[in-house]
């Protein structure tokens, strides 16, 4: 076996090529603050096919694609490998939802979701040149260069 | 239709839209019948519209239903701080159908699926107008005898102009033809120009009223705020290319019709008035029917 930049897990899923600055919102989004298994976090590693990457690694969990899909607005890159006995069994990549709950504030000051204690809810417009969302509730279209993620 | 919210033109098809049109034309002939008798609607207005107001409250009025709610967000709870859900959660005990105007952008969406009951939405922001779309609709039907191959030129503030937006993705259901004729800052979002190149529809974009005048069948006036333009000076310049005179309809084509959603103020001469192509009072008066139809489909009525 090829030596780890970060440590082996026996079994669990890793979440790699996440560009660097968004290590942290994956955390979030996927809401690993509140996991108590062992996740062992590395960032800022030179990459091929990134500037900067980060790698997240979490012990004993396996993410439904729903849930893993969230991360794609920060991380369109991430790959995802399932480990088992220390052995990677499945690798997948992460696919834009359709719809995302949550997680996107609508930079549209106007907009009610900012004003009342609601989730926010985005179409997904288009995923080809850079994501386009839509929001639910003021109907406005945005690209991904105006998003907030909460 | 019944049970089902009017939140955005969108919500309803082209088939479902034409059927209000349709039961519109019969409360034209007859607007007084005793259809909503015991029926209780409420009008949420959390910002202050006379017009659309006046014109839902004379709708249901004249049909018999009961009008319950308030006329501006100050003689209500939200006052106090209450949230929209809880506001709505409550109204939904008290009445069969509501009428809401909200000043946020998505609020009577939101409403709708806090509700059990259906939700007509009177106008949320800067976002969605459907019932002044489908008036429109209506006057445009009335005036060209049909909805199919018009071509329409919108004229004013198209930027911030919700009733240009929906209407637009409402006549895109007819394959009309459309010219959007406004400075380049305050022109037609991108939104509705990649809409229209979906649907595979002809639009131009035009800086001066003059030169579409002598091709359209619908000229759709709007307002143009003065302060949107960051200098005064720079309105006084270019108002002769927004505003409509007497003496520019003299190309226009015989069946051309003027509308506009009121209030007007200096974006057409008062010496259109009494030409026949304005129309926009007419328009005003459809918005009773319109609503009398929508209002009465939405309850099983019609
Ligand atoms: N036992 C293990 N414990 C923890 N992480 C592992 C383990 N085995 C592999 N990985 C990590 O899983 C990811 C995929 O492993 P793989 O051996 O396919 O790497 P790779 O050839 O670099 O693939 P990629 O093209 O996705 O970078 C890598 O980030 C690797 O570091
Ligand atoms: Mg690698
Ligand atoms: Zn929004």
């Amino acid at each position: 076996m090829k030596e780890l930049i970060v440590s082996a897990i026996d079994t669990g899923t890793v979440i790699d090529h996440i560009p660097a600055k968004s290590v942290m919102q994956v955390v979030r989004i996927l809401g690993l603050e509140d996991f108590e298994n062992m996740i062992l976090i590395g960032t800022n590693f030179d990459s091929k096919k990134l500037i900067k990457k980060g790698i997240i690694k979490v012990k004993g969990k396996f993410f439904k694609p729903e849930t893993i899909n969230k991360i794609a607005l920060v991380a369109p890159q991430a790959t995802l490998t399932i480990i088992e006995d220390y052995n990677v069994k499945n690798k997948t990549i992460v696919e834009v939802p359709e719809e995302i709950i949550g997680i996107v504030q609508c930079p549209n000051q106007n907009c009610i979701t900012n004003h009342e204690e609601m989730n926010s809810e985005f179409f997904v417009v288009d995923k080809t040149n850079g994501i386009k969302l839509k929001c639910h509730f003021c109907e406005k279209t945005f690209g991904q260069e105006e998003m907030k993620i909460l | 239709m019944k049970n089902r919210s009017l939140v955005s033109i969108c919500d309803y098809n082209k088939d479902e839209q034409l059927k209000i049109l349709e039961v519109s034309k019969e409360f034209e002939k007859k607007p007084k019948q005793r259809l909503l008798d015991g029926f209780v609607i409420a009008s949420l207005f959390f910002e202050p519209s006379t017009r659309t107001r006046l014109s839902f409250e004379s709708a249901i009025n004249m049909l018999g239903g009961r009008i319950i709610g308030f006329t501006d967000a100050g003689s209500s709870s939200v006052k106090k701080g209450e949230s929209l859900r809880d506001t709505i959660r409550t109204v939904n005990n008290y009445s069969d159908l509501i009428v809401m105007r909200h000043p946020l952008d998505g609020a009577a969406r939101f409403a709708s699926e806090v509700a059990d009951i259906p939700i007509i939405n009177a106008g949320d922001g800067a976002n969605q107008h459907p019932t002044q779309t489908m008036l429109d609709l209506y006057t445009i039907m009335q005036t060209q005898n049909k909805l199919e191959n018009l071509k329409v030129g919108f004229v004013g503030d198209l930027k911030y102009g919700r009733t240009v937006h929906s209407l637009t993705q409402a006549l895109a259901n007819f394959n009309c033809e459309f010219s959007f004729v406004a400075p380049n800052f305050l022109q037609i979002p991108t939104q509705y120009k990649e809409f229209l190149d979906e649907k595979g529809l002809k639009y131009e974009t035009l800086a001066n009223i003059h030169e579409v005048i002598p091709e359209v069948d619908i000229l759709y006036m709007t307002r143009i705020q003065r302060e949107r333009f960051s200098d005064p000076q720079e309105y006084e310049k270019v108002k002769d290319a927004y505003e409509l005179k007497k003496s520019d309809m003299e190309p226009a084509k015989k069946n051309m019709k003027v509308l506009h959603p009121l209030p007007r103020v200096n974006e057409i001469n008062i010496d259109v008035d009494s030409m026949p192509e304005a129309y926009y009072f007419q328009q005003a008066l459809n918005g009773v029917f319109v609503r009398q139809a929508i209002v009465s489909m939405i309850l099983g009525i019609k």
